[in-house]
C-alpha cells in the first residue's frame, strides 16, 4: 500500500513540466521551481528525514537530474587530462561521477531540517548562454546564511546546471586535484577504478543503514 | 573537567601537542605529492589524521551530545552571542578593507544586537534587515593583497595557510572572550564557542565522508576554495566554473592575483615553524 501511494508520488512527479518542455523556462525559474518542488516533498516524507537514503535518491533521479549535464561536470572536475580519455573512458567516468555526487546530493536532502531558502534578485539577458543564480540558506541554529549558486548553461533545449558552490566551494571543481593526481599516478582507468571503488563503499554504509 | 578549564591543562596539552607535531614533522617533513600549494603535505596529513582522531574522540562526541540535548533557540542564543562578539571584528576587519559601509552596518549591528538583542542573544539586526557579515584578520591581508603561502593544518585548529595563521593570531588576541582575566570563565566560554561552532557542522560531516575520495585533499581544497571566495566577498574575479578550457586552469584557479603562493620561496621546514610558533601562541 506504501508502495503504492509512492509510485503515485512519483507518477504525480512526472506529470510536472520537468524535462519535455523546459526549454522557455528561466534558469532562476527553473532552480526556484525544482528547489521548492523537491524541499516540499522532503518536508512531508519522514523516512527521507530519518535517512532513508534510497527514497532520497530517487527523489533527486526524478526531479533534480533532468537539470543536470553530468558530462560538462566530469569534464570540469577532471580538467585537463579529460582529453586523453577515450569517449568510452569519458562516459565512464561521468556515470560514476553522477553516482557520486547524487549520493552526495541525497545525503544533504536527508539533512535538510527547514532551513530558509532565498532566491537573489536574477535578470536574464538575452544574450547570456552561462549565468549563475544565486541563492542563500539560512540555518535554523542562526549565524550567517551559507550561500548555494547554481551555475547554468544554455543547451539546445534548455538550461542546463554544471556547477554548484556552496560557501564559495565548488562541487565539482574540488574534485580536480585529487583526480589529477590519481590519474598522473594510475592513469584514467586508475579514476575510474577509485570512483568504483568510493561508490560501492558509499553503498555499503547505506545498507548497513 | 575542571582540570580542563584551567590554563595549566590548556598549556599542557598545547605542549604535548606542540612535542606530536615536532614528532609529526621529523617522521614525514619531507613527505610530498609536489602540490604547489601543499609543499608540507607529510607534515600536513599527519597533523590532520591527529585532529580527526581527536574531533572523533572528543570533540565530535561532545557536540552531537549538545545539538542533540540543547533546544534549537537555546542554542540560537549561543550562536547569536558569538556572533555579536564576532561581529565587532567583522566591522573592524570591513573597515580595514576599505569597506567603511559595511563596517558601519557591522557597528550598527553590535549596537542593535546588543541593546535590543540583549547582550547578543537575539539577532535582531538580521531581522530587520541589517546583513550579517564574516570578516576576519586573514581575509583583511589577502585583500591587501597578501599571498597565502603555503597551506598548513594546525593543531586543533584545522586548516590555515601561513597568512591565515598570522591572521588567525591577530583573531584570537583581539577577541574579548580570548581576553577575559578569569580563567575558569574565559575557557568555559571558548569551550562553549567550539562546542557550538562544531555543532553546526555536524551535517556537513556526513557529505564530507560521501562526497571525498580523499578526505585530506576535499577539506584542504575546499578550504582554499572558500577562502578565496570570501576574500572576495563571493566573487573572484575568475570564476573557475565559466573556465571551459581546460589548459592551464589548475594553475590560474585558485591564483587568482592576490592568493599566490610564492613557490621559489616556499621552505617547508621554514613554514613549519612559522605555523608552530603561530600555533604556539594560539594555545597561550
Amino acid at each position: 500500500m506504501k508502495l503504492l501511494s509512492y509510485f503515485l508520488a512519483i507518477a504525480s512527479l512526472l506529470t510536472l513540466p520537468v524535462a519535455g518542455v523546459a526549454q522557455d523556462v528561466a534558469p532562476d525559474v527553473l532552480i526556484r521551481n525544482a528547489s521548492n518542488d523537491v524541499l516540499e516533498i522532503v518536508r512531508k516524507d519522514k523516512d527521507i528525514q530519518s535517512g532513508n537514503l534510497t527514497k532520497a535518491i530517487e527523489l533527486v533521479e526524478v526531479k533534480v537530474l533532468p537539470h543536470f549535464n553530468f558530462m560538462r561536470m566530469t569534464q570540469l572536475a577532471v580538467g585537463k587530462d579529460w582529453r586523453q580519455a577515450t569517449p568510452e573512458q569519458q562516459q565512464t567516468l561521468a556515470n560514476e561521477f553522477r553516482t557520486l555526487l547524487v549520493r552526495t546530493y541525497s545525503k544533504a536532502l536527508s539533512e535538510y531540517r527547514n532551513q530558509v531558502i532565498t532566491f537573489k534578485p536574477f535578470v536574464l539577458k538575452p544574450e547570456d548562454k552561462e549565468v549563475r543564480v544565486r541563492t542563500e540558506v539560512s540555518q535554523a541554529s542562526g549565524g550567517k546564511p551559507i550561500g548555494i549558486d547554481y551555475y547554468l548553461e544554455k543547451s539546445t533545449n534548455a538550461w542546463k546546471v554544471y556547477d554548484i558552490e556552496i560557501a564559495g566551494v565548488s562541487l565539482v571543481t574540488n574534485y580536480r586535484e585529487s583526480f589529477g593526481n590519481e590519474i598522473r599516478s594510475n592513469g584514467i582507468d586508475g579514476l575510474i577504478k577509485s570512483l568504483q571503488a568510493k561508490n560501492k563503499a558509499n553503498e555499503g554504509v547505506a545498507a548497513k543503514k | 573537567m575542571k582540570q580542563l578549564l584551567t590554563g595549566h591543562a590548556v598549556t599542557g596539552r598545547g605542549r604535548r601537542y606542540l612535542s606530536a607535531l615536532g614528532l609529526a614533522l621529523a617522521l614525514t617533513g619531507c613527505a610530498t605529492s609536489g602540490n604547489p600549494k601543499d609543499p608540507i603535505e607529510g607534515y600536513n596529513r599527519a597533523m590532520f589524521a591527529i585532529n580527526d582522531g581527536i574531533d572523533q574522540a572528543v570533540v565530535r562526541p561532545v557536540a552531537v551530545g549538545y545539538d542533540a540535548v540543547l533546544p534549537s533557540p537555546i542554542r540560537k542564543g549561543v550562536t547569536n552571542f558569538f556572533g555579536n562578539i564576532a561581529d565587532v571584528f567583522t566591522g573592524v576587519n570591513n573597515i580595514l578593507q576599505g569597506k567603511i559601509a559595511s563596517g558601519v552596518s557591522d557597528f550598527g549591528r553590535v549596537v542593535v544586537n546588543t541593546t535590543i538583542g540583549i547582550l547578543g542573544l537575539f539577532d535582531v539586526a538580521s531581522e530587520v534587515g541589517m546583513e550579517k557579515h564574516d570578516e576576519d584578520f586573514g581575509q583583511t591581508f589577502g585583500s591587501w593583497g597578501i599571498p597565502s603561502g603555503a597551506y598548513v593544518v594546525l593543531p586543533l585548529l584545522g586548516p590555515s595557510t601561513v597568512r591565515d595563521t598570522f591572521g588567525k593570531v591577530l583573531d584570537m588576541e583581539t577577541n574579548p572572550v580570548a581576553n577575559i582575566n578569569d580563567v575558569a570563565t574565559r575557557n568555559s566560554l571558548l569551550l562553549l564557542s567550539v562546542v557550538d561552532l562544531r555543532a553546526s557542522l555536524l551535517p556537513a560531516d556526513k557529505l564530507v565522508d560521501a562526497a571525498a575520495l580523499d578526505k585530506y585533499s576535499y577539506v584542504r581544497d575546499a578550504y582554499l576554495q572558500h577562502r578565496v571566495s570570501v576574500i572576495y566577498d563571493g566573487e573572484p574575479p575568475i570564476s573557475r566554473a565559466f573556465d571551459d578550457d581546460t589548459t592551464g586552469i589548475i594553475d590560474a584557479e585558485l591564483e587568482s592575483g592576490v592568493t599566490v603562493a610564492d613557490h621559489s620561496t616556499t621552505n617547508a621546514v621554514g613554514d613549519a615553524t612559522v605555523a608552530s610558533e603561530a600555533s604556539a601562541t594560539v594555545i597561550k
